[in-house]
């Protein structure tokens, strides 16, 4: 078995005194795992460092065999991403997400839209509404997507400032007013066409959003929780927005 | 996991057990493979007197005294470390490391010789399961706590996971009036630019200094 494929690395971990096993995001075959002789070397380490895009080459005997990878180098994001707080906490929080997909299962959607969030990760300004837009990508993906483009209650489609937490569907305010306790709050930015710009008050509310949906669907039922990285990009994006960067910029 | 060939039941047995078990115990060693500690193993039988006995002494004495410091998470056989209780190192400037090891390249170096060192024992890793509690950050916490130190010095690998728990660190540490800085990243002696990766080449022109 062998196939050639581009992917970017969301993990290693130590194998023997030299080699590594690679988990790597591709393109065409999903979150996938493998092999990497050498992979501890002093020329192999720099290049299988997460978020590196890298050109890949599996070959096993079977195809349920964890084979082994062969890896060469295309983009490195990783020592752009070390100087900044999203930068590093973002990368490891995408690669918690991603971790919830089965093995082998391809979501080229989502495999473009981390490519284009780690462009970003290190300019905490975009880098809060790209990960959120993400991670409702990856709620999609699961099966436990939001619609978020029109009220549940009324066919609506302005005027939408609420998400059931039981449908994940958007509510409109009017139709939404007698509930609004209970109901969980969308920031603007998210609605389509809005041309609105995330500040820090959305980029929170709508962390709380996706966090919700994440427990009630995902963390819970396997027993995990909110993973410790987004935990601490969302810190970093606070501290952003009220150092006061994020309003002046 | 295969039976190494010389416990294998369909092998002939070669030597008594106590080799068999020395071998056994060489070959867990990191750098030594069966074939290599069956070498280690004859050379020490060769050597009986001269190595194997001073060795076996060393291995028993360090086994009795060797401890964990309890206030920077070094390996020594006091408590606290002789880098510790070293009254030419002040204790205003700390070095964060992952591991001991860190900590003796970074002694070896020699470039810090008033500083005292603080080992995490690790680097946040989500793959591997470590989370900050499994880290020896607290520790770190209190130290800063009590006072008397002006710089924090996060002196972690160049890797994603080890940058991840740098910012970690800042962040835990944000609440005290202490400055953190970190090494650089860039050229290393005698590397030659175009044998670098494009990842240390960009941080190294990023992190350029005046001239």
């Amino acid at each position: 078995m062998e196939w050639r494929d581009e992917g970017i690395i969301l993990g290693t971990r130590r194998h023997g005194e030299t080699s590594v096993i690679l988990e790597a995001m591709t393109l065409g075959h999903g979150r996938h795992l493998g092999l990497v002789r050498g992979g501890r070397s002093r020329t192999m380490q720099p290049v299988l460092q997460p978020g590196n895009r890298v050109d890949l080459t599996w070959r096993a005997r079977l195809d349920e065999h964890m084979g082994t990878f062969q890896a060469e180098p295309m983009e490195h994001h990783a020592a752009r991403l070390f100087g900044s707080a999203t930068g590093v906490f973002g990368l490891q929080a995408c690669a918690a997400h991603l971790r919830l997909l089965p093995e082998r299962d391809p979501h080229p959607r989502l495999y473009e839209t981390l490519g284009i969030l780690l462009e970003h990760l290190d300019e905490p300004q975009g880098a809060g509404e790209l990960f959120i837009r993400f991670e409702l990508m990856v709620l999609d993906e699961l099966g436990f997507g939001l619609d978020l483009g029109r009220c549940a209650a009324t066919g609506a489609t302005e005027g939408l400032a609420w998400v059931s937490p039981k449908s994940g569907r958007a509510v409109s305010r009017e139709a939404g007013e007698p509930w609004a306790d209970k109901l969980l709050a969308l920031p603007g930015f998210l609605l389509r066409g809005s041309g609105q710009r995330a500040d820090g008050e959305g980029v929170r509310r709508a962390l709380a959003l996706t966090a919700y949906f994440f427990n009630r669907h995902v963390w819970e039922p396997r027993g995990m929780r909110e993973p410790q990285e987004r935990a601490g990009l969302a810190q970093a994006l606070r501290r952003h927005f009220e150092s006061g960067e994020g309003n002046a910029a | 996991m295969p039976v190494p060939v010389y416990l294998s039941p369909m092998s002939r047995r070669i030597a008594g057990p106590e080799i068999e078990k020395l071998i056994q115990l060489l070959a867990k060693v990191p750098g030594l493979g069966p074939r290599s500690a069956r070498r280690a193993a004859l050379h020490l039988i060769k050597k009986k007197d001269q190595l194997m006995g001073p060795l076996a002494g060393a291995m028993a004495d360090a086994y009795d005294k060797v401890g964990t410091c309890s206030v920077c998470g070094n390996v020594d056989t006091v408590d606290p470390c002789n880098i510790c209780t070293d009254p030419r190192r002040d204790g205003s400037v700390i070095i964060v490391v992952e591991d001991v090891s860190d900590l003796w390249a970074l002694e070896r170096a020699g470039a810090m010789t008033a500083a005292r060192y603080h080992v995490l024992g690790g680097t946040l890793s989500p793959l591997d399961g470590i989370g900050p509690d499994d880290l020896n950050i607290a520790g770190l916490v209190d130290r800063v706590a009590a006072g008397g130190v002006a710089e924090i010095i996060l002196a972690v690998n160049a890797t994603v996971e080890g940058q991840t728990t740098a910012h970690y660190v800042t962040d835990r540490l944000s609440g005290f009036e202490v400055k953190v800085t970190r090494l650089a990243h860039g050229v290393p002696v005698g590397g030659e630019l175009d044998y670098l990766d494009d990842g240390t080449l960009a941080a190294a022109l990023r992190a350029r200094t005046n001239f």
